[in-house]
């Protein structure tokens, strides 16, 4: 890989990940990427969800081991087994999620795990004093014995960069950084980026945000489908530059031939209105028999709220859901199945799965009533004819029904959860994420199966982060942007770029 | 015979390793079981049989209302207290009319003639039982609805319960003394046996085995069941799959109330008199029995099979090590390994190899 061409004069790196590549069974994750940064820069790292930033990123942590590739932190190579590791040789990352004792002072969470101490006890002075001194060099207005619970999210973000260069580090990974900040905030990070700046911190900065990629960095690098596309300075580049950088690629036949057609409309959703903000906000749409609609937007943009509220686990202040043109009530899941809503839910660990519990247990849970003769007890070979319609139509490659869920790979107990709600014939069914973490031939099979669905006359709403399945099978795509509907478009008349554009309409 | 040989020396080391860990339960069982009998042979007899199973019948009773609910992720610390609590309730209801310390001493529910059958008794039990059930669900709302965690739950209750009994049981004339003088058919109730031929079977054991086919066929037949293993296995999934926790979780515990008063009232009458303190530690007994016999307590996962074997194995331990004469102190440090062996054994068949 010699493309650098910009860069190529400035022997400065402060960080080297050079050829890097990841193998996933079934997934190439990263294929020969590379990641240069300059001492006193920031260096944008940008490309779709899924592209491959957040792998690259763990790969540097050493969360996961590269199968290939090099990283010289300051010329010198290393492999960091921890993120703990990482921390303590001056890499550290500023999460999107901010993990911190809440219960605990600021002091108490920057300095954890290393306290000054002062003989056997804890010397909370010079803590204090430490503390302080950080703060006032980035200009952080905060008071370290305040509670971390106490903070706003933006002052928890700053208390995670004091506690950065705490460490004494050099390179500062920060992931989404402005995602809940507003402009005032963001105002003030940048200025305490360009503080990082002047100390000689790289800093790599992961956003989807153009405008602001182009404000505050210095260099971009672009990824795409896990491969490396291009580093170049940020002053020779536009938004549209970026962006088509970003799409730049073919669909092949990665889809099976969409040959379903969209009827009269089965849901209509209403001014839906969540009473817990920052949450989804007003949002309204269709949904017609026979129709795969896409929800697309970015990770923050609460695509998943929306489900959650259709289906009665997201608490709705306002809104009214129409099927079939009457309208009904979805307070918890029980309604919502009975009003025929089935929901595969984003999180197959932890809401999807009963993984201590076997194959036919987790096919028939949703669907209960159905297996109970005259004296309420359970009908046994009705539960096992159903399980092995699941096993059989899904084509769940398992040793038996009594199989354990937890010990089949991600596509397959994916697939009986697909069967799980099929067994409940549910007439809309909402599919959240339905192909994370699945390989490409389960990929395939699960796409079938949407059509199939949507043949039968089902309507089907699926939120993905992937553009080119968002593409490949809707019919139409909801772009949600900050809560709220941004647009919804004819896939036959959008493009990738119409859609990154709508998902920033509201940012 | 030679194909069992021929697996038997085809079994690598790993499959032994793995066939002990799976049932090293019972091998401690048997192991402890050849140590008792070798030190004393006589230990083997229809009688002690006999002894040890009807001594397990009420605590296999507590120990399914307990384990329905560890099963959901919870834990019930106010079960032996609730034992208490209904056992004083029945022995007050039931004393003999012709006894002198009578709490009620105009109280006749069963029919004077000793002769007539007197179905009576079940009214007081039936009482008992449903405060007791009320108790639990007062337990379930706690957990349900207000999110406190099982175990201050019901640390919390079981203290509540014992005022609320203590309050009831030390009352003037009589003050603080065992209520006793139990009618001889209540008595007769729990300590009686149904004889085949010549061999008695205690009605203990046919109340324990009654009990025991119900809660089989609840927990493997019916809704409540499935929703109990999905409740516990994981909440969320259960929630979106349209289990109601709430209901499920009221449910679990209503129930469990009612058995811990069911086996309170059969413990006065096996025992004869019924205090404030009847029933106190139980609960931890019944938990160790399930806990031994596999009920996992990160939920989702325990049978009845495995309860009732955890409960016949305390028993036979707390039976055999007395029969041989062990030091009652070392008896205590005995079952104390036997809970942490067996939970750590049991905890590596589900840990997740790294």
């Amino acid at each position: 890989m010699d493309h650098n061409t910009q860069l190529k004069n400035n022997e400065n790196y402060l960080l080297e990940m050079i050829n890097i590549s990841k193998e996933f069974p079934g997934v190439k994750a990263l294929d020969g990427v590379q990641l240069k940064v300059r001492t006193g820069t920031v260096h944008a790292l940008m490309g779709e969800n899924g592209a491959g930033k957040s792998t690259l990123m763990k790969c540097l942590f050493g969360i996961y081991h590269e199968d290939n590739g090099e990283i010289y932190l300051e010329g010198k190579k290393v492999k960091f087994n921890s993120a703990k590791q990482a921390l303590e040789n001056g890499v550290s990352m500023v999460h999107q999620e901010l993990n911190q004792v809440r219960q605990r002072n600021i002091m108490d969470n920057i300095w954890l795990g290393r306290y000054p101490k002062k003989g056997i006890f804890i010397d909370e002075q010079k803590m204090y004093e430490s503390t302080k001194k950080i703060f006032e060099e980035l200009d952080i207005r905060l008071d370290p014995r305040e509670k971390s619970g106490k903070l706003t999210v933006s002052q928890m973000q700053m208390v995670e960069i004091a506690k950065a260069v705490s460490y004494n580090s050099k390179v500062i990974v920060m992931d989404e950084p402005t995602s809940s900040l507003t402009e005032k905030e963001v105002n003030h990070l940048f200025k305490i980026i360009n503080a990082l700046k002047q100390k000689g911190v790289g800093i790599i900065y992961i956003s989807h945000k153009m405008e602001e990629i182009l404000q505050i960095s210095d260099d971009v690098t672009v990824m795409r489908d896990g491969k490396w596309i291009d580093t170049r300075p940020a002053a020779e580049l536009t938004t549209d530059m970026i962006i088509s950088l970003m799409v730049g690629r073919d669909l092949t036949n990665r889809f099976p031939p969409k040959d379903n057609v969209p009827g009269e409309t089965i849901l209509r959703v209403e001014d839906l209105t969540a009473t817990y903000q920052p949450s989804i906000q007003n949002v309204g749409f269709e949904l017609r028999k026979g129709e795969i609609l896409g929800i697309a937007g970015l990770v923050g943009s609460k695509r998943t709220d929306i489900v959650e509220a259709l289906f009665g686990i997201r608490q709705v202040a306002s809104g009214k859901i129409y099927v079939h043109g009457k309208e009904v009530q979805n307070r918890a899941p029980q309604q919502a199945i009975k009003n025929g809503f089935a929901l595969i839910t984003e999180e197959r660990r932890s809401t999807g799965i009963f993984g201590i519990l076997d194959i036919n247990f987790n096919s028939i849970i949703a669907n209960l009533d159905e297996y109970f003769n005259k004296f309420g007890l359970v009908d046994e070979d009705k539960c096992k004819t159903d399980t092995q319609w699941v096993v059989d139509s899904m084509r769940v490659k398992t040793p038996s029904q009594k199989t354990l869920i937890s010990s089949l790979s991600g596509g397959n107990q994916q697939k009986v959860i697909i069967g799980r709600w099929l067994l409940t014939e549910p007439e809309i069914l909402m599919m959240d994420e339905p192909t994370r973490g699945i390989d490409v031939g389960a990929k395939y099979e699960i796409y079938q199966l949407m059509i199939d669905l949507a043949k039968k006359d089902k309507g089907v709403l699926m939120i993905s982060s992937e553009m080119p399945e968002l593409l490949g099978i809707t019919d139409r795509i909801l772009v949600m942007s900050n809560g709220q509907v941004a647009g919804i478009v004819e896939t036959k008349n959008t493009t990738q770029e119409e859609i990154l554009r709508l998902s920033a309409k509201f940012l | 015979m030679s194909s069992v040989t021929e697996k038997l020396r085809n079994m690598t080391k790993k499959d032994v390793a793995a066939w002990m860990m799976n049932n090293a339960i019972f091998i401690v069982l048997v192991v402890l079981l050849l140590v008792i009998i070798s030190i004393s042979p006589d230990f083997v007899s229809i009688n002690n049989f006999r002894n040890i199973l009807s001594q397990a019948s009420t605590r296999i009773i507590i120990a399914l209302g307990v384990g329905g609910l560890i099963i959901t992720q919870g834990t019930d610390l106010s079960a032996g207290r609730m034992v208490g609590l209904s056992a004083v309730i029945s022995a007050s209801l039931l004393q003999a009319p012709g006894y002198a310390y009578r709490m009620y001493p105009n109280l006749n529910l069963l029919p004077i003639n000793p002769d007539e059958p007197a179905f009576q008794i079940l009214l007081p039990i039936l009482l008992a039982a449903s405060i007791t059930a009320i108790f639990g669900l007062i337990n379930g709302f706690i957990i349900a609805k207000l999110n406190v965690t099982p175990f201050i739950t019901t640390l919390g209750t079981m203290i509540i319960i014992y005022g609320v009994n203590s309050i009831y049981f030390d009352r003037p004339p009589y003050g603080a003394q065992p209520i006793g003088g139990l009618d001889p058919r209540y008595m007769k109730f729990a300590q009686g046996s149904i004889y085949i031929g010549d061999f008695a079977v205690p009605y203990l054991v046919i109340y324990a085995a009654i009990v025991t086919v119900l809660i089989w066929v609840l927990w493997n037949k019916t809704r409540f069941g499935k929703n109990i293993y999905a409740v516990g296995g994981n909440p969320e999934a259960a929630v979106v799959s349209g289990v109601s926790l709430v209901k499920t979780l009221l449910i679990v515990y209503t129930l469990a109330g009612f058995l811990y008063g069911f086996a309170g009232s059969l413990e006065a009458a096996r025992v004869g008199s019924a205090t404030n303190n009847t029933g106190n530690m139980y609960e931890l007994d019944a938990i160790a029995a399930c806990v031994v016999g596999g009920v996992s307590f990160s939920g989702g996962i325990g049978t009845v099979a495995g309860v009732v074997t955890g409960v016949l194995i305390f028993q036979v331990i707390n039976y055999g090590l007395a029969f041989i004469g062990v030091n009652p102190y070392l008896q205590y440090i005995i079952k104390g390994l036997i809970i942490i062996t067996a939970v750590a054994i049991d905890t590596r068949k589900y840990l997740k190899k790294k």
